[in-house]
């Protein structure tokens, strides 16, 4: 520790220097902006000029003292190297919460209905964040782990939600058969977009995709008559227990069960649903990464040229990746569509992209943990400042910069590898055999 | 005389406007260690990826086993069982070493999988103690073993090596040739090696071939272009004053 310390010594005078100068500046620029107000008096309607010492000088004094505050801790490096001033037990506190960070918010996530029962409020919202974390679990697997920017996820989402209320209102088709049937057409539509971006890569795939998400959201809008346009579809069947309605009628969920009805039991139902179909996601996940596809998905994101001259199929490989994510979008989507009863074109605005892709980022491009934390953080912070909605964007900006500036990889950035050999020297078959599947 | 194993005919190459390879005849034949050598930029890594299929050849002929490859895709290439260690090693830096083996095997049949590990592991010894470090961290030798490792995983009948000593510590170097010779030996594997070493590369070879300005210039044994004046001058100048 004691060899870390030297540099860390405070730079009074060089914070100084800084501030001076950004004050200086912020004088020059807020001495008519905020330094003047002009009123329009009287019949002749001149304009009058009313100096505002007072706010100027707050502005000022803002200035410098946030930017004395900055400089003082970059220049006495206090923020470079985070590592530098935990002390080793809390790394190691860190790691040991890094290793079973996992399970604890399982097993947090599972007796969420019961601590919050009667509190409808939190219910929904945790429903919102396993969505998101299911959504970015989805999309990792296009940007995390094959590499490809996709800025149109949400074009998926939609197609699962319009499949299911579709289907189920002019089918009568229930929650069970749709969800299947529009994963299906939504990993059919990823493909569909696989196919034009197959030789693109980075910022031109990245607008390509963007177009598409678009182009999905203008038809829903355009095609009345098959998607009611604007106006969405309303009345889609909601959930019923594997058949038992939520109400409060003899067949009804409470009666069968001999419960006294409430409407938390369906809010109930749909978290464990939409936990069930997070899982899942995540547990495809894990298991494609350690078969040769999900290598292949990894290795393509690493260098695409090395990885056809091993013999893989770029083709394929994106495709797969491409329609497995939007598969997993359109479970969502279709649970989104049976959870509101009511879906419209609105839902599925780029913004939605962008903020799954965030979550991605976020986590660390790969990462199910940091994925499933991010999504945590910035739905739940979302939702935290809702009050204050003009600032949240500059919340939401702030700490997507403090993470640009002290996690640039995401928050959990390390690859965990997708074999582990603990044994050094001999390779016993098994292990081999069981990493190739 | 037997049929070569690669024959590459009148092969153009373009990028773009600019011809790279001016029409290439060259063969390689089952069991041989062919090279060929080059100054900077005379097209030497395009022809490597050329046979490869990135980029396609534009005019000319490729035969593997006599089959056409000239117009197949490259992972079809690959698995006609051409391997390659490119130029640059082009390792996936984000995965294990043991990842980036198991890619290498990505075509074979799983049983050999084990028994083609411990035989890269045994050429490659620091490779099994590097098991489970990202490839992007080794230090370039060890990369550079790990891309010679890696195109071996594939079992192929031709492979084809992009300057695998470079940036190399002499003694690296040797022992690099000498895996290389071995395979070549006791696994009769068939090696075609671009290398800018010429004087290690024409000792190690069968035969070889000088390339200018993506032509074909000079061919002959290893031994017939050592000891050509022109191929002295152009390409050993400096090494041999010492040897
Ligand atoms: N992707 C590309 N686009 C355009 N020109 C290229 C490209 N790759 C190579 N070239 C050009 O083709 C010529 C041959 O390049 P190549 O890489 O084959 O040379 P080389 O013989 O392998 O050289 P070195 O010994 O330096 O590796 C060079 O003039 C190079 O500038
Ligand atoms: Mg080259």
């Amino acid at each position: 520790m004691a060899a870390a310390m030297p540099e860390r010594k405070l730079d009074v005078a060089g914070a100084l220097k800084d501030a001076a100068l950004a004050a200086f500046v912020a004088f020059g620029l807020f001495s008519l902006v905020l330094g003047l107000r002009t009123e329009q008096s009287g019949l002749t309607s001149a304009l009058q000029l009313y100096p505002r010492p007072g706010l100027l000088f707050g502005a000022v004094a803002t200035v410098f003292a946030g930017r004395f505050l900055i400089a003082l801790l970059f220049r006495s490096n206090l923020l470079a190297d985070p590592a530098r001033f935990i002390p080793p037990q809390a790394s190691k506190g860190i790691a040991f919460i890094g290793r079973y960070a996992g399970i604890g918010l399982l097993v947090f996530a599972l007796i969420i209905p019961v601590i919050f029962f009667d509190n409808r409020y939190l219910l929904d919202l945790s429903i919102l964040v396993v969505t998101y974390i299911m959504l970015g679990w989805g999309l990792n697997i296009v940007v995390g782990l094959a590499g490809l920017l996709d800025l149109g996820y949400v074009a998926f989402y939609a197609v699962g939600a319009y499949s299911y209320a579709l289907l189920a209102q002019n089918f009568g088709f229930s929650f069970w058969i749709c969800l299947p049937l529009a994963g299906i057409l939504a990993a059919f539509w990823g493909v569909l977009l696989g196919f034009p971006v197959l030789r693109l890569r980075g910022d031109y795939l990245a607008i390509v995709t963007l177009a598409f998400g678009e182009i999905i959201r203008i038809v829903l809008i355009n095609w009345q008559s098959f998607t009611g346009g604007p106006n969405g579809i309303s009345g889609i069947p909601r959930p019923s227990f594997f058949g038992v309605p939520f109400n409060d009628g003899p067949d009804g969920f409470a009666a069968t069960f001999g419960l006294s009805f409430t409407p938390s039991h369906r809010v109930v139902f749909l978290f464990y649903l939409i936990l069930a179909l997070a899982l899942i996601t995540n547990y495809f996940t894990i298991r494609l990464r350690r078969l040769p596809i999900g290598r292949a998905w990894e290795a393509l994101r690493e260098d695409e040229i090395a990885c056809r001259s091993l013999g893989i199929n770029t083709t394929h490989t994106k495709l797969t990746a491409f329609a497995l994510g939007a598969m997993f979008a359109g479970f969502a989507g279709s649970f989104f569509a049976t959870r509101q009863g009511f879906i419209s074109p609105e839902s599925f605005v780029f913004h939605e992209s962008a903020m799954i892709l965030a979550i991605v980022v976020l986590g660390g491009m790969g990462s199910q943990l940091g994925i499933a934390v991010a999504a945590l953080v910035m739905v739940g912070g979302f939702e935290l400042f809702r009050e204050f909605a003009q600032y949240r964007m500059i919340v939401f900006g702030l700490a997507m910069i403090g993470i640009m500036i002290w996690r640039p990889r995401g928050l959990v950035s390390h690859r965990e590898p997708s074999v582990h050999l603990q044994e050094k020297k001999p390779i016993p078959a098994a292990v081999v055999e069981g990493a190739r599947q | 005389m037997k049929s070569p194993l690669l024959s590459v005919r009148g092969v153009k190459t373009f990028y773009g406007n600019i011809m790279a390879l001016g029409g290439v005849d060259l063969e390689v034949f089952e069991g041989e260690i062919v090279t060929l050598i080059g100054a900077n930029g005379a097209g030497k890594s395009t022809l490597m990826m050329t046979i490869c299929g990135t980029p396609q050849a534009r005019e000319g002929q490729i035969l593997f086993d006599g089959r056409d490859i000239t117009r197949i895709p490259t992972h079809e290439i690959a698995r006609a069982r051409i391997a390659q260690s490119p130029e640059g090693r082009r390792i996936f830096p984000r995965m294990t070493v043991f990842e980036n083996l198991q890619l290498g095997a990505a075509i074979t049949d799983f049983e050999f999988f084990a028994q083609d590990l411990r035989r890269v592991f045994a050429m490659f010894p620091i490779l099994e103690q590097r098991r489970d470090q990202r490839g992007g961290t080794l230090s370039g030798g060890e990369q550079q073993m790990l891309a010679i490792a890696r195109a071996l995983m594939s079992r192929p009948r031709l492979l084809l090596l992009d300057e695998p000593s470079l940036g190399l510590a002499p003694l690296l170097v040797q022992s690099i040739f000498n895996a290389i010779r071995e395979l070549n030996e006791k696994e009769k594997l068939t090696i075609f090696l671009v290398e800018q070493n010429a004087h290690h590369a024409l000792k190690l070879a069968h035969r070889g071939y000088v390339l200018v300005n993506g032509e074909i210039t000079m061919q002959g044994t290893g031994a017939e272009l050592l000891n050509k004046p022109e191929v002295r001058e152009a390409y050993l100048e400096g090494t041999t004053r010492h040897q």
